[in-house]
C-alpha cells in the first residue's frame, strides 16, 4: 500500500514540523489524516473537531499553505506528490499542535455588532418576511457562515493589522443590518463602518476565494462600504 | 511562526490589490519631485529646461514612461475597486476579476503609445 | 476617523478620474518632439482654466495620497495608526505646498 507524507506542526508558536508517513487510502479526508495519526502514532497531538460533516466549523487548520476545512478537504484535492504539509490557522496564537486561540476572532463580531437584538418577544406574533423580499435575499447570502475562521486566515488585511475585524465579523454585520427582525441596524451599522472596520478591507477577496461554504464576505463587505458611503452622502440606505 | 498563506493568495483580484498600493506608492514618491520641477519654472525657465534636457535621456525617457504606465494600473485598479465597491453584486464570485486585465491591457495600450511617440 | 478618510478617499479618486485622463491626453500630446519649458509655458500661464484644472488635481493627489500612504504604513510598518496618520498628514501638507508652488511655477 502507498504512503502519505504528512508534515504536521507541533509546539506552539516555537515549533517544528512532525513528519509522520501513513497508509494512503482510497477515501481519505484531511481530518482523517489528522485522526488517524493521533490513534496509531502521536496520542498527544492536538486538534480539535466535531461534525465531521463540515457544520459545525472547528476543524480548519492551514493545509499546503491555505486555509480549509478538513474534514471535507479530500487528499486528493489538495496533496502535492504524495506530501501535505499541516498547520494551525494563521492570523490566530497557537495554543498547542493544531489549535490555535480564537478569542480575538469571536470577539471581533461582537465589536461588529454581531448580536442578534430583536425587536419582538416570544409573545408576539411572528413576523413574516418574504423569503424573495431585496433585503431578505441581500441576508440569506451571507447567513451561512459556519464560524470556521478559514476566511480570517486567509485575510492578509488581518495578518497586517491585527485591529482588523476581518470578513467573518463584518459578513455577519451585514446580514444584520439587512435583517428586518433586527432592531440596532443603526448601531449595528455604525460599528461595521467604523474604525477597523470595513474601510480597512482591500478588496483582495482572499476571503470569498476560501470560503468553504462558498460565502462571499468581501461581497458583504463591499456592501457595507457602499452604506457607508452613501449614508455619508446623505442618501438614504 | 510565520504560518504560510501562499495558496490562499494566489488569485488575480489579490495580485491587483498588491499591484494597486505598490503602484500607489511609487506614484506617491514621484509626485512630490514631479512638483518640485515644475516649480523651478516659477523663478527660473533655465533650470526647468536644464532638467527637462536632462529628462531626454533614454533613462529618463523610460523612467517617464514607467510612470505613465504606473498611473494607468493605478488609476484602472482603482476603477475595479470603485466598481467592486458601489456597483451592487449580481452573486457572490461575480466575473468582476476580469476587469484586472482590462486594467493591465489599457496600461499597455497607452504604455507602448506614449513610447511611440515620445522616441 | 477609518470611515471619514474612506469616504475622502473614494470621492478624490472620482474626482481624479477625469483629471488623470485629462492629464493623459496632455502627456501623450505634449511629449511628441520632446519637452522644452518655453512649451510648457505657452500653454499654461496665464490660463484660469489650467490653473483651476491643476488646482483641484493638487487638492485631491493631496488628499488622495496620504490616506494610502497611512494604510501602508499602518500595515507594513512598525509605526502605529496614530503615528502613520500625523506622518501621512504631514506628507499631506508637503504635496499640498510643493503643488501649489508648482502650479504658482507653470501658471502664474
Ligand atoms: S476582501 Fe477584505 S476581508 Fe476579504 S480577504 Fe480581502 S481584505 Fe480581507
Ligand atoms: S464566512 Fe465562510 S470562511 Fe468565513 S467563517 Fe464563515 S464559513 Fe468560515
Ligand atoms: S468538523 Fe465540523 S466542520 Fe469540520
Amino acid at each position: 500500500m502507498s504512503t502519505l507524507k504528512v508534515k504536521i506542526w507541533r509546539g506552539e508558536e516555537d515549533g517544528e514540523f512532525q513528519s509522520f508517513e501513513v497508509p494512503a487510502r482510497e477515501n481519505q479526508t484531511i481530518l482523517d489524516v489528522v485522526t488517524e495519526v493521533q490513534r496509531q502514532q502521536e496520542p498527544g497531538l492536538s486538534y480539535r473537531f466535531a461534525c465531521r460533516v463540515g457544520v459545525c466549523g472547528s476543524c480548519a487548520m492551514t493545509v499546503n499553505g491555505k486555509p480549509r476545512w478538513t474534514c471535507r478537504t479530500h487528499i486528493n484535492a489538495v496533496a502535492k506528490d504524495g506530501e501535505i504539509t499541516i498547520e494551525p490557522l494563521r492570523n490566530m496564537p497557537v495554543i498547542k499542535d493544531l489549535t490555535c486561540d480564537m478569542t480575538d476572532f469571536f470577539q471581533k463580531w461582537q465589536k461588529a455588532g454581531g448580536t442578534f437584538k430583536g425587536t419582538v418577544t416570544r409573545k408576539d406574533k411572528v413576523v413574516t418576511i418574504p423569503p424573495s423580499s431585496p433585503k431578505r435575499q441581500k441576508a440569506d447570502a451571507g447567513i451561512e457562515c459556519i464560524n470556521c475562521a478559514v476566511c480570517y486566515a486567509a485575510c492578509d488585511t488581518v495578518n497586517w493589522d491585527s485591529e482588523y475585524l476581518g470578513p467573518a465579523a463584518l459578513n455577519r454585520a451585514w446580514t444584520l443590518v439587512n435583517d428586518e427582525r433586527v432592531g440596532n441596524q443603526k448601531e449595528v451599522l455604525d460599528k461595521a463602518i467604523g474604525d477597523n472596520g470595513c474601510s480597512s478591507c482591500h478588496s483582495q477577496g482572499n476571503c470569498t476565494a476560501s470560503c468553504p461554504v462558498g460565502l462571499s464576505p468581501s461581497q458583504s463587505i463591499h456592501g457595507l462600504k457602499r452604506m457607508s458611503l452613501l449614508s455619508f452622502l446623505g442618501t438614504e440606505v | 511562526m510565520a504560518r504560510s498563506n501562499k495558496a490562499a493568495r494566489n488569485h488575480t483580484s489579490y495580485w491587483a490589490s498588491i499591484g494597486h498600493r505598490l503602484s500607489g506608492l511609487a506614484l506617491a514618491a514621484f509626485i512630490p519631485v514631479h512638483f518640485y520641477v515644475l516649480s523651478l519654472a516659477a523663478n527660473d525657465t533655465g533650470a526647468l529646461d536644464g532638467f527637462l534636457a536632462l529628462a531626454d535621456q533614454p533613462l529618463f525617457k523610460i523612467g517617464e514612461w514607467g510612470l505613465v504606465v504606473l498611473l494607468v494600473i493605478h488609476m484602472s485598479f482603482g476603477i475595479r475597486v470603485l466598481i467592486l465597491e458601489f456597483l451592487p453584486w449580481r452573486h457572490g464570485k461575480d466575473g468582476r476579476t476580469n476587469l484586472v486585465w482590462v486594467g493591465c491591457i489599457a496600461a499597455l495600450i497607452i504604455g507602448v503609445y506614449f513610447l511611440v511617440r515620445a522616441v | 476617523m477609518d470611515r471619514m478618510l474612506f469616504v475622502l478617499q473614494r470621492l478624490t479618486a472620482l474626482l481624479l478620474l477625469p483629471l488623470i485622463i485629462g492629464h493623459l491626453i496632455v502627456i501623450l500630446y505634449a511629449v511628441k518632439g520632446g519637452l522644452t519649458s518655453a512649451e510648457i509655458l505657452a500653454r499654461t500661464q496665464g490660463s484660469l482654466w489650467w490653473g483651476l484644472f491643476y488646482g483641484l488635481f493638487v487638492v485631491a493627489v493631496a488628499i488622495h495620497a496620504p490616506i494610502g500612504l497611512r494604510n501602508i504604513l499602518k500595515e507594513w510598518t512598525p509605526l502605529s495608526r496614530v503615528a502613520s496618520g500625523w506622518l501621512s498628514l504631514a506628507f499631506g501638507l508637503v504635496l499640498l505646498w510643493l503643488g501649489a508652488r508648482a502650479i504658482q511655477g507653470v501658471v502664474l
